[in-house]
């Protein structure tokens, strides 16, 4: 699209920085973002060398991979190592369980498949009837409406999935509600929220008088949130409001919630180093259970994995309380060519982003 | 993962539709959306998941300009 490009327009950049470092608040204020690609967007532009000191935006749990719990990521490692088929988005190949990753399970001589769609699994499973399959479906609400539509449409009887759906919006409430953190404001995730809408968000405002922008990924789009969330605090109110107008409807895409609706229930769920957030997750309905890898093959996701590992401050850094540069692993242990933390794996991930794009990786 | 790239509708045909990304064509699932040729949709791991509004897109970016005095 012709018109996505002038959302990247430097004259305007420029011109919004400027607007941006005159709405300075006087005193030090902290926007958290939640999504990967929102942190891809301001390491890549380098739109926190634009911002006014006192102004900080951090990197709250937006990263799928990342927020995966070690236990789920064993488990399914557990079932490749047994002779299942395991398919998977790229980044979840490499993410680390307490045990090993995914790709350690292919070099043991399990058969893990990556793939670019949930459908491209169908397809396998369907054209290799005499295997079994499980497709680890990992994301946010961006990608659990691609999950519906599969799982809705009567997938082959050798094709099992392992559900590991999380939902934003109670993640963001966990932050809002932790005190120490000191979140003035959240920048609302773009895409998530092509998907459920900017309605969901509507708590902030109004339980936690927190503003609230919902974004898209230009560098116009997000100066644009971080503008209006300071133009917020200026007037002294607590508004969401929505920058991200060509794809975000207050009330998201009727037709992805309807399949969500169908095929989930949501359920309590633990997000790696976070522990159980109430209502965050979704997890397969009764009638589609013949289809729950957890029920097919009797796995336990829910025992506790140790989720960190020694050293590593992944759990902090998915809350915005630490920086990656706050980490003792961070380039010397753990680095982008051999990643300890999940945070270091996935192309979402605080401290991969930070070491690639902010600069800080020098090989 | 989040990540969605904006490509235009070329042809649909039941849920499938294929779908230009600036020169490369790949079909997608466009069984979340309805959408006819010519528009542009995100794509998300092959699915469709919003019809972008290509008047909103020109009528924010004019809204800016004017605030930026651009």
């Amino acid at each position: 699209m012709e018109v996505c490009a002038r959302f990247r327009d430097p004259r305007l950049a420029k011109r919004l920085a400027k607007k941006i470092r005159a709405l300075e608040p006087g005193e030090p204020v902290k926007f958290c973002h939640v999504c990967g690609t929102h942190e891809w967007t301001i390491s890549h532009y380098g739109i926190r060398s634009l911002l006014p000191e006192n102004v900080e935006v951090v990197a709250g749990p937006g990263c799928p991979v990342c927020i995966t719990p070690a236990a789920l990521i064993d488990a399914a490692c557990e079932l490749a190592l047994d002779g299942v088929v395991v398919a998977t988005y790229g980044d979840m190949f490499r993410a680390p369980g307490t045990r090993g990753s995914l790709y350690q399970a292919r070099a043991e001589g399990a058969d893990v498949r990556v793939v670019y769609s949930i459908t491209d699994a169908v397809k396998m499973a369907r054209e290799e009837p005499g295997r079994d399959f499980v497709f680890f479906a990992i994301g946010f609400e961006t990608t659990a409406p691609s999950t519906a539509v599969e799982v809705l449409r009567r997938p082959p009887r050798n094709l099992s999935f392992l559900v590991a759906h999380r939902l934003i919006p109670p993640a963001m409430e966990l932050l809002a509600g932790m005190e120490e953190l000191a979140i003035r404001g959240f920048i609302a995730p773009g895409h998530v929220s092509t998907i459920i809408g900017a309605q969901p968000y509507a708590i902030f405002p109004e339980r936690y008088n927190m503003p609230v922008v919902v974004a898209g990924f230009e560098p116009l789009d997000v100066l644009m949130a971080i503008y209006m969330l300071l133009r917020q605090l200026k007037e002294g109110v607590a508004r969401l409001e929505n920058e991200y107008t060509r794809a975000v409807r207050w009330e998201g895409n009727l037709k992805a919630k309807e399949f969500m609706r169908r095929a989930f229930d949501v359920a309590d769920g633990a997000w790696r180093g976070l522990g159980v957030i109430p209502n965050s997750a979704l997890e397969l309905k009764e009638a589609l259970k013949t289809h729950d890898a957890v029920e097919r093959y009797g796995l336990d996701p829910g025992r506790s994995g140790r989720d960190v590992p020694p050293g590593c401050r992944c759990h902090e850094i998915m809350i915005g309380k630490a920086y990656p540069t706050d980490c003792p692993l961070f380039l010397r242990a753990c680095r982008p060519d051999r990643p300890v933390g999940p945070c270091m794996v996935s192309v979402e991930g605080t401290c991969r982003i930070w070491a690639l794009e902010g600069g800080w990786f020098k090989g | 993962m989040c990540l969605a790239v904006p490509a235009r509708v070329l042809e649909v045909r039941g849920s499938k539709a294929k779908v230009d990304f600036g020169g490369t064509v790949r079909e997608v699932d466009v069984s979340l959306v309805d959408v006819r040729p010519g528009q542009y949709v995100l794509v998300h791991a092959g699915f469709a998941i919003q019809v972008l509004d290509e008047r909103e897109a020109e009528e924010i970016l004019r809204a800016w300009e004017e605030l930026l005095g651009a």
